[in-house]
Formats: C-alpha cells, sequence, structure tokens
C-alpha cells in the first residue's frame, strides 16, 4: 500500500482527499486526514451571520461525514514535519510515515499580533468575522447597536477571502438601511492597500461603488495599534481613526507547525510551485489552499482549482511521469453587494477580473463584475454545492479548472 | 502604455508612473524617482530595502509586502516608515520599479 497523508481536513484538503480516492486505485493507496478540529466550517456562510442572514447552525457540519471511503481521519493535531524522513509527528504521540505528503493547513487570524487588539475590549467594542463564534458575537453588537461609526480595518495582506471586508460594508449598509438607522451609521473601510479597488478595470468600472453607499475609505492604512480605551486605531504614519465598533480582519498566518518544521515564510506560508503545486525543494510534498504561498487569493474557489489540477497530475505523477503545470492561479467569487444583489468576479495570475457573463457567453446566466439579483442567488446556491458537490470530490458542470477567456468582454 | 525618460532613459510606466517593466530599471532611475517622492538623498539604509525589493520583485513578479520587507531586511515597520513617509510598501515599489501593491480586484 502506498501512503498519502494529507494534513488538514477543512475545504482544500476534504476536497482533495475525495477527489484523488475517485482517481487513484484505492485497492493500492492508502489515505489519511489529520485535522485536530472535528468541526468543518462553511467560511463562506460567516460573511451572513453578523447580519442575521445565516445563523450560526447553517455553517458547520462534522468533518467525519465527508471522508471518502477506505480513507481515514485522525483527530489530533501535528507536532512537526520531518520533510527529510517522509514521516509527520503527531499529538497524540503517533508518528505517521507518508510516500506523499499533501499539506492544507490553511491560515487562520492572530489578533494578539496588533497591540490592543485583543485586549479587554475584544467582543465588546471590537469585533471579526473571521471565526464562527467572533461572527454569532457580531450578529449580538450589531443587533443591539444605535449607530455611531463603524469602522472596517484589514491588519495585513494577504488574508482569507480579500472580498469579504467590502462585501461587509456593502451588508452593513443594507443592513442599516433596512433596520432604517443608516442616517445615523458612518462606514469606513480602513485598508493597507492604495484603495477598495486596485485592478485598473475593476476601479474604473466600480470606482463609486462606495461613494454611491456613503462608505469612506482610508488608504494607506497600515495599523500600528489599537487604543481600546480612547477607542481609535492608529496608523504607523500617525493617522488616528477613532470609531464606536472596529470590525477587524486580523493579521492572517499559516499553522505554526509549518514554521516550527522550518517549512514556512515569514508568515508561515509554504513556498510553491504556483503551477504545479509541489513544496518547493520537495518532490513528494504538495500544498493546497490557504497554506501555499501562491500569489493567488486566499480562498475556497482557488483550492476548488488546484484540486482539480491535482487530481489530473497527481495519478500521472505518482507513475513516475512529469507534471504539468496546469494551475494557472483561477479564482472565482460571488461578492455580495447588499440589497438582495451580488457580483461575479473571474480571473486568474495573468488575467484581472473582466465584465461579461459567467459561464456561458451571453447566456450567463450570472453577470461579471456588475451588480444582479442571479448573481446574489448564486452566492446563496452555492452552500448546497459546497457540501453536496465540492466537499464530495465531484466535478462542476460546464467548469474547467483553467479560467476561460469565453464570455468575458475586452475593455481598453 | 506610456513611455517616459528618467535619467536619460526611455522606460515605459502606467497612467500612475508605475514602471511596467523592471528589467528596465537602473540605479539613477531609482535615484530621480525617489526625488519625485520627495526623498531628496538614498542613504545606505534606503538602499538595503531597495536592493531587497529589487531582488524579492524579480523572483516573484511582484513588489513585496511590508512584513517581507522588514524580514528582509531586519529593519522595523517604524524604520521603513521614517525611510520612506506615508506609505513605505508603495513608494519603495515605484521607487524599485516594480508595481503597485494590489490587490485582488
Amino acid at each position: 500500500m502506498k501512503k498519502l497523508v494529507i494534513l488538514g481536513a477543512g475545504t482544500a484538503g476534504t476536497m482533495a482527499a475525495n477527489r484523488l480516492s475517485r482517481v487513484l486505485n484505492t485497492s493500492e493507496w492508502e489515505i489519511t486526514l489529520v485535522d485536530p478540529n472535528p468541526v468543518h466550517y462553511y467560511q463562506p456562510g460567516f460573511l451572513f451571520i453578523p447580519f442575521g442572514i445565516y445563523k450560526k447552525e447553517d455553517a458547520f457540519k462534522p468533518k467525519q461525514a465527508f471522508i471518502p471511503r477506505g480513507g481515514k481521519l485522525i483527530q489530533t493535531a501535528v507536532e512537526e514535519i520531518l520533510p527529510t524522513q517522509n514521516r509527520v509527528r503527531l499529538a497524540n504521540g503517533e508518528t505517521l510515515s507518508y510516500d506523499y505528503l499533501i499539506i492544507a493547513t490553511g491560515t487562520d487570524i492572530y489578533p494578539e499580533e496588533t497591540p490592543g487588539l485583543a485586549e479587554h475590549e475584544w467582543g465588546k467594542s471590537i469585533h471579526t468575522f473571521y471565526s464562527l463564534d467572533s461572527a454569532v458575537a457580531l450578529a449580538d453588537a450589531l443587533r443591539n447597536w444605535k449607530g455611531g461609526r463603524l469602522v472596517v480595518n484589514v491588519v495585513e495582506n494577504p488574508i482569507k477571502c480579500p472580498v469579504a471586508p467590502l462585501e461587509f460594508l456593502f451588508l452593513a449598509d443594507w443592513y442599516f438601511t433596512q433596520r432604517g438607522i443608516r442616517d445615523r451609521v458612518e462606514l469606513i473601510y480602513a485598508t493597507p492597500l492604495p484603495g477598495a479597488f486596485t485592478k485598473p478595470i475593476a476601479s474604473r468600472l466600480l470606482g463609486d461603488t462606495l461613494e454611491k453607499r456613503r462608505i469612506r475609505v482610508e488608504p494607506e492604512f497600515m495599523i500600528m495599534e489599537v487604543n481600546p480605551d480612547a477607542k481609535k486605531i492608529v496608523s504607523y504614519d500617525e493617522r488616528e481613526v477613532e470609531y464606536d465598533l472596529l470590525v477587524s480582519i486580523p493579521l492572517n498566518k499559516g499553522a505554526e507547525v509549518i514554521g516550527r518544521s522550518g517549512l514556512g515564510d515569514e508568515l508561515n506560508y509554504v513556498p510553491t510551485d504556483k503551477h504545479t503545486l509541489l513544496a518547493e525543494g520537495y518532490d513528494n510534498i504538495f500544498v493546497l489552499g490557504d497554506a501555499t504561498n501562491v500569489p493567488a487569493s486566499k480562498a475556497g474557489a482557488t483550492a476548488h482549482y488546484e484540486v482539480d489540477t491535482l487530481a489530473e497530475n497527481f495519478p500521472r505523477y505518482v507513475q513516475g511521469k512529469p507534471l504539468e503545470p496546469l494551475f494557472d492561479g483561477h479564482a472565482n467569487c460571488f461578492v455580495e453587494t447588499g440589497f438582495g444583489k451580488g457580483m461575479l468576479l473571474d480571473f486568474n495570475y495573468n488575467t484581472e477580473p473582466l465584465p461579461g457573463t459567467y459561464p456561458l457567453p451571453f447566456v450567463g446566466p450570472f453577470s461579471l463584475l456588475k451588480e444582479s439579483v442571479i448573481n446574489h442567488w448564486g452566492k446563496l446556491g452555492f452552500r448546497w454545492m459546497y457540501w453536496n458537490i465540492l466537499m464530495k470530490g465531484l466535478p462542476i458542470p460546464f467548469l474547467p479548472a483553467q479560467m476561460s477567456m469565453v464570455g468575458k468582454q475586452k475593455v481598453n | 502604455m506610456a513611455t517616459r525618460t528618467i535619467a536619460g532613459k526611455t522606460v515605459q510606466v502606467n497612467d500612475e508612473g508605475f514602471m511596467t517593466n523592471p528589467a528596465e530599471w537602473t540605479k539613477e532611475i531609482a535615484v530621480e524617482l525617489a526625488k519625485e517622492e520627495g526623498i531628496e538623498e538614498l542613504t545606505e539604509q534606503h538602499w538595503k530595502v531597495i536592493d531587497f525589493c529589487r531582488q524579492a520583485g524579480m523572483s516573484s513578479g511582484k513588489a513585496p509586502t511590508l512584513r517581507q520587507i522588514t524580514t528582509g531586511t531586519g529593519l522595523s515597520t517604524k524604520e521603513l516608515f521614517a525611510l520612506f513617509p506615508k506609505g513605505p510598501a508603495k513608494k519603495v515599489a515605484r521607487i524599485s520599479g516594480l508595481g503597485k501593491p494590489e490587490g485582488c480586484v
């Protein structure tokens, strides 16, 4: 038996286990997943929880329900990866040996890395929605809020789901309008980037989206510290932004075991070949999803397209054939824009988000880089697809792994 | 795509004055671009940062993040803000002939 060990049974790890168990001969392969947490979160759902659109129970299921037949989930943490010995040392005392290793340990938030952020006001006037429990706490805070200044701050890039902070602001605009207190709420987006939109075509087409919603942008804001008593965030260039309610997207870092094992960069992401997904310097370690350092979005869609390419490459590779450079950085995401509408983005390493229709030219049904009601339903319907198609390792019809220019408009 | 002449060399630039072909960059260009960013003289510390960004940019194809710069050079974020006031990531990227730091959309 050949041994495939997958570290992390979240979005990327679960998809990889299920897809590979369908393309490999399971009488020859033993697939083992390792993850300390028994809960599989539907992370796109976290965004909806603060606004009461989803409830807590809408956003998780047990991991065990998504382990492929013949596969095994060991519920424990990973102490250390020993890549030169092809072994993994686990917290339960076990040592696993592998022929091939897939690292899918994801990324997590580290609010304690920003002074003042995760102290006595954390969970009171300072919140986040990047974990299930914090999203639920934020829902309570918003429900009881009487208005004031709400500041959304991204501490540092890269972050998981880069459009989520903007979506949060769009949904907040809608939520407070519906509650009849929008006039008493000021919305501010403090981002380290030069603007809310940075790609040329998106900036041009969507530049006024925030202004129209009365969302003020504080660009190039590199947060140095929070002053939780004075309720203000302070940047390195000594700008101060006061808030009544702070929604932080804290520093994102890869798993600590990556750093401990000497496999990570400055943020514990694994240096990874951006087209083959092989860990740099190793020929039997692949890296998927948020755990990589590839310059693609940290998002479930990216992980999905990565798994598509690995499912094509892996069976050939283990027979001694070379890896094809199949992954093109493809990602797409539904962006909630509030008032029952959404937008869709589709892009890769080389092509920025463009307008058009998706996945079929003219027909759509989704429209790219433009608001529509159908896009919103697409986002809500996606939860069913996530659990019933993606996590079971089934392919999605009409959706090839590589980005396609079909249906996209050329913009000069 | 527009071109302009900096320090006697004609290079390609985008609307915001960022060079679009990092291979066209020279140290003389860096000196001129730094002046446009309000930095009259490039000290040894400045060059340490620029050299790191050139190296990082040429291997990854994009401008490094502030954290990559602080880790790579040993300088603190505070020091970077002192060297390149108001937005070091963007300023260093422009002076080093790399693209503007950007998000996915």
